[in-house]
């Protein structure tokens, strides 16, 4: 076979790529050990990242990519996939997570923007991208600059779920409200919400989003889990959920169980007995204005 | 007729599509359900084993019971189509990579796989492919892939990518290293459905 007749990064890998994920739970990590955790306890996916979510709360400052090191480290202890979050519009930090054979790239509002007026350019890598999104809207212009996943933004670090449970429920609404519409009623829609038209019509022949959906920001236990499966999510991030629980092999067991049995509540009770405390979680209205990471990303 | 999916993680409405698609082709009516707990498997005519990642999923059709009745649904002739983590789960044995994780097999095929055959996402590809049972070639997605390395002498080759093996099948069991569900051709699936069919 001659090298040159395969087609590599095409939005249908990218995309297909995401579509293997689905059903799955993907864990933060922030070593190689935790990695392993993860791993064992059946995790799709890891996210290598230098803190998780609620330690970069605690730290302030500037959160940037992780060192090389650790994310090298971490691929090269798991035969999972290997996710690494870039800060908003910085592509170099990007090329620098394809290069050391990340399988994709998480631009994500929890570590500090690069770019407070654009995004990456994703059509330009062949890995693919997951962005965060708050609506419809957000997440139609996230695939529309070539990412090939959408994860609901939540509030990172909280422990709380409300947000996610409002992101999610948001981005469903909104694809329910496109069913029945004209067609120029949804030209009208996608002008109001900002998205290309090609994607709002391709959203509501396909009745959901074009890409695959997960949730994150803020589940903390296998009940936080399974809402997240019931309100539609095509599986789960879970960030300081896993590491900052009082027994973290445990949780993350129980975390992926409960995905796959989100519908069924008395597997549930069993799953989520005897696991230890989760984290302990601040509530997202105690969070002063400036330190929301929901909002960044437009 | 009953075509099973195996619903515990992956593209599993990808599969269901397909089929439901190739079964609309072919003019025949059956139900296809998916597979998230015990005592479905035992009541389908033909199983599928969707993508996915193949740790996560040999451990979960273990935890869920689902991996014995399929071991029973292959001795009783059932049609089953493996592709990517399937046809991993499939396999007899492994490479390193399966040992270093303690992967569980299912062991349905004289195969030796090895996984990320082809490396990392950023090397995952699509290829116009030759398969032996086809008259022209298929274009195959290949993500993350396995290949298989060895195969026993009761396996028959149906489509290789130099020295790796990446369609086969033995007995009842067909295995593909790419994503047939992923494509709108619909040419493989009814290789398939041919063996419950005809």
């Amino acid at each position: 076979m001659e090298l040159e007749k395969l087609r590599h990064g095409t939005e249908l890998i990218k995309r297909g790529f995401a579509k293997m994920q689905k059903g799955g739970v993907i864990m933060d990590v922030t070593t190689a050990e935790e990695a392993r955790i993860a791993e064992e306890a059946g995790a799709v996916a890891v996210m290598a990242l230098h803190a998780v979510p609620s330690d970069i709360r605690k730290a302030g400052g500037v959160a940037r990519m992780a060192d090389p090191q650790v994310t090298a480290d971490i691929i090269e202890a798991v035969t999972i996939p290997v996710m690494a979050k870039a800060r908003i519009g910085h592509f170099v930090e990007a090329e620098i997570l394809q290069s050391l054979g990340a399988d994709m790239i998480d631009e994500s509002e929890v570590l500090t923007p690069a770019d407070e007026h654009f995004h990456i350019d994703k059509t330009e890598f062949t890995v693919p991208f997951v962005c965060g999104a708050r609506n419809l809207g957000e997440a139609l212009r996230r695939i529309n600059e070539g990412a090939a996943m959408i994860r609901t933004k939540g509030e990172a670090g909280t422990g709380d779920v409300r947000e996610a449970v409002r992101h999610m429920k948001q981005i469903m609404g909104e694809i329910r409200t496109l069913k029945g519409m004209t067609k120029e009623e949804l030209i009208m829609y996608a002008r109001e919400i900002e998205a290309p038209i090609e994607l709002v019509m391709e959203t509501a022949e396909m009745e959901r989003l074009p890409v695959v959906n997960f949730a994150a920001g803020g589940v903390a236990t296998p009940a936080d889990a399974a809402l997240m499966m019931r309100l539609g999510s095509d599986g789960v991030f879970v960030g300081s959920g896993i590491f900052k629980a009082e027994n973290p092999p445990l949780m993350a067991k129980a975390i992926v169980e409960a995905v796959n049995n989100y519908d069924n509540p008395e597997v549930l009770a069993e799953i989520s007995k005897g696991i230890g405390a989760g984290m302990k979680g601040i509530s997202v209205d105690s969070i002063p204005e400036d330190q929301v990471l929901q909002t960044r990303g437009w | 007729m009953r075509i099973g999916v195996i619903a515990i993680q992956g593209d599993v409405s990808e599969h269901v599509e397909s089929v439901e698609r190739a079964l609309a082709e072919r003019g025949e009516t059956a139900e296809v359900v998916t597979i998230k707990h015990k005592g479905i498997v035992p009541t389908c005519d033909g199983l599928v084993f969707p993508g996915g990642e193949s740790t996560t999923l040999g451990r979960l059709i273990l935890r869920e019971g689902i991996a014995e009745e399929i071991k029973e649904a292959k001795d009783k002739g059932i049609p089953i189509l493996g592709t990517c983590a399937g046809l991993i789960l499939l396999a007899t044995r492994g490479d390193s990579q399966v040992e270093k994780t303690h992967q569980y097999l299912l062991g349905l095929m004289d195969i030796k796989v090895n996984r990320n055959s082809f490396g990392r996402q950023f090397q995952s590809f699509e290829v116009d492919l030759d398969v032996s049972v086809l008259d022209s070639p298929y274009n195959a997605v290949f993500i993350r892939a396995p290949a298989i390395l060895e195969a026993g002498e009761d396996v028959n080759v149906l489509a290789s990518i130099d020295d790796k093996i990446v369609a086969a099948e033995q007995d009842n069991v067909l295995a593909l290293a790419f994503h047939p569900e992923l494509t709108e051709d619909m040419r493989i699936h009814q290789y398939f459905l041919d063996k419950l069919f005809n």
